[in-house]
């Protein structure tokens, strides 16, 4: 897998709340929770991911709640990857479970900003600033859980059962 | 090892584990909401699932949208009806049957040294009684379904040691509240925390609840209190025996150990917009307010609603001010009404509302308008929680929140 994209960055904390607010939470089609992307966040975000879509956080991305609905809407609504300080941990399996590559990488957010271009290798562990030429190395995605990020947890589960 | 790895040993099979390993754990019971187990429902089926590994182990429970508030709520819970019916689960709380899930949980179903997953951050609550319970998401609700397992990374265990006698009117919830402000929103991501000290052991099984409740909130994956005589009363009272308690080996280790006295801990209030946020409610008794909540699963249970009759008795919540009160199940509703404390809230001007999950995550009732105040005894105060995004709301005790309702403004409990 490799991802390649420009970025759209955000600060520590972006909770599942904003990510997609509660009242949204009844909605099971994938592409309706999408409009609701961001929402509580950024009301631009729908016409920045059109360009953008890597997204680049602080600290403890997708802290809160447990709603894999988070995840799904940035997926849906044109999310290619998401870097991050840190995430928080029920993110973080939902992100890999509906297919939506994460990846931890320190203090190396720091030094990427708005609008960069970028190479990304989960199995690697590469970044490749393409804008700014230069690498970074963080830690890769764990080989059991790169496959499920592949595919997503779903179709993993539904390929191993027919084997 | 200590009592979470204890537990995580005997769920997967082997001798030790050790933190950082990764290990797969046979779930004891699984949970899921109206707003989870629909996606998890439908997740399964795209699975190929056709049977779910257990009907006995697997909750179902409807408190986010009790009762339904609009057609597509009615539609999840249809859903839900329906694969309960197919798939013959044996534990479906429907509409006047539960109340919120985590409360229904412990009612019911929650024992010592199991290992519970739930499709909700608030999971985590379990631990009171000495489980090792944490949240997870739809599609691995799904995949439990089918299977009965799920991977765990072992985590680090932070120790925090309370002590010293908690001073009046300061309740659990302050404490919860203090430690949070200390360690952050993300101070102990991905890890274990484990509640001991002399100051545990006088909290209720309900306070300690509260305490577990809100560890997600700086991160962690679980919270957990040892078993001890509280608990095993606990458990009598349910009905349930105690088994043989899991508690830490003698030379059980942690990540690290941090010390806390309770005694220093005055009324506390997270101010918006994180939950992190914290100060003591003498630093921002100005704040007018417009709303008052006591319940949800962090603090809608027979103890607070005692505490909160206690303040409102014979007296009148301030002009202007709505007072909700949500008791967190059937049961903690028909209790407090047998012992008059409802009759203590409407004669104060509150509104008593249905078990259920309330204004608490802004997708049912009691929500709030731009610029509202609320002051909560809720979990999270985020942006848009409650209703608008230009809405605040300050997280508290259920004493600082009844004695706000009376002045109109957040103020320390008396
Ligand atoms: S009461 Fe609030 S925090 Fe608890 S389960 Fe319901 S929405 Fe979540």
């Amino acid at each position: 897998m490799e991802i390649c994209g420009k970025v759209l960055k955000y600060g520590s904390d972006i909770n599942t709340d904003v990510i997609i607010p509660g009242q949204f939470l009844v909605l099971t089609n994938s592409e309706e929770l999408a409009k609701h992307a961001m929402e509580g966040l950024d009301l631009e975000f729908h016409k920045k991911v059109k360009e953008r879509k890597i997204i680049v956080a602080e600290k403890n991305f997708g802290c809160g709640s447990s709603r894999e609905q988070a995840p799904i809407a940035l997926k849906y609504a044109g999310v290619k990857c998401i870097l991050a300080h840190s995430f928080a941990r029920i993110f973080y399996r939902n992100a890999i479970n509906v297919g939506l590559p994460v990846l931890e990488c320190g203090e190396v957010v720091m030094k990427i900003l708005e609008g960069d271009e970028l190479y990304i290798n989960p199995k690697t562990g590469l970044i490749k600033n393409i804008s700014r030429d230069v690498e970074f190395n963080v830690n890769p995605v764990p080989d059991f859980l790169l496959e499920i990020m592949e595919v997503g947890l779903v179709k993993f589960i539904r390929e191993r059962r027919k084997s | 090892m200590n009592i979470i790895e204890k537990i995580l040993a005997k769920a997967s099979d082997r001798r030790d584990v050790n933190p950082g390993e990764i290990i797969e754990a046979n779930i004891d019971k699984v949970m899921a909401n109206d707003i989870t187990a629909p996606l998890a429902v439908k997740a399964f089926k795209e699975m190929g699932g056709k049977k779910v590994w257990d009907k006995e182990r697997i909750i179902l429970v409807l408190d986010h949208l009790v009762p339904a508030n609009r057609d597509r709520s009615a539609e999840l819970h249809m859903l839900l009806r329906k694969f309960v019916r197919e798939q013959k689960i044996k534990h479906f709380y429907d509409v006047g049957r539960g109340g919120v899930c985590h409360q229904i949980m412990m009612e019911n179903h929650v024992k010592p040294g199991e290992v519970i997953v739930g499709g909700d951050s608030h999971t985590c609550t379990y631990g009171a009684i000495g489980s090792f319970a944490t949240g997870i998401g739809s599609t691995e609700v799904a995949s439990v379904f089918l299977t009965g397992k799920l991977w765990f990374k072992v985590p680090k265990t932070i120790n925090i040691v309370i002590e010293g006698k908690l001073k009046q009117p300061s309740a659990p919830k302050d404490i919860i509240l203090y430690i949070i402000g200390q360690f952050r929103a993300d101070g102990a991501t991905y890890m274990g925390i484990k509640f001991s000290g002399e100051t545990i052991k006088d909290i209720s099984v309900d306070g300690r609840m509260t305490l577990c409740n809100m560890v997600v909130e700086m991160g962690a994956k679980n919270g957990i209190i040892e078993p001890d005589d509280k608990t095993a009363l606990y458990l009598k009272e349910r009905g349930f025996t105690s088994p043989n308690f899991i508690k830490d080996d003698v030379d059980a280790k942690y990540y690290k150990t941090v010390y806390y006295d309770a005694s220093e801990v005055e009324p506390m209030v997270a101010c918006p917009f994180t939950v992190d946020n914290v100060k003591p409610v003498s630093e921002v008794d100005k704040v007018e307010i417009d709303q008052a909540v006591i319940g949800s699963c962090t603090n809608g249970r027979l103890e607070d609603l005692r505490l909160a009759a206690q303040i409102f008795r014979n007296k009148r919540v301030k002009e202007g001010v709505r007072v909700l009160i949500i008791p967190a199940s059937q049961k903690v509703y028909m209790d407090a009404m047998n012992e008059g404390l409802l009759e203590t809230f409407i004669k104060a001007g509150a509104l008593i509302c249905n078990p259920c999950c309330g204004p608490c995550y802004g997708g049912h009732l009691g929500l709030l308008a731009a610029e509202e105040v609320c002051i909560s005894t809720t979990n999270r105060n985020f942006v848009g929680r409650m209703g608008h995004p230009k809405a605040k709301i300050y997280l508290a005790s259920p004493a600082t929140v009844a004695s706000s309702a009376l002045t109109g403004r957040i103020s320390v409990p008396r």
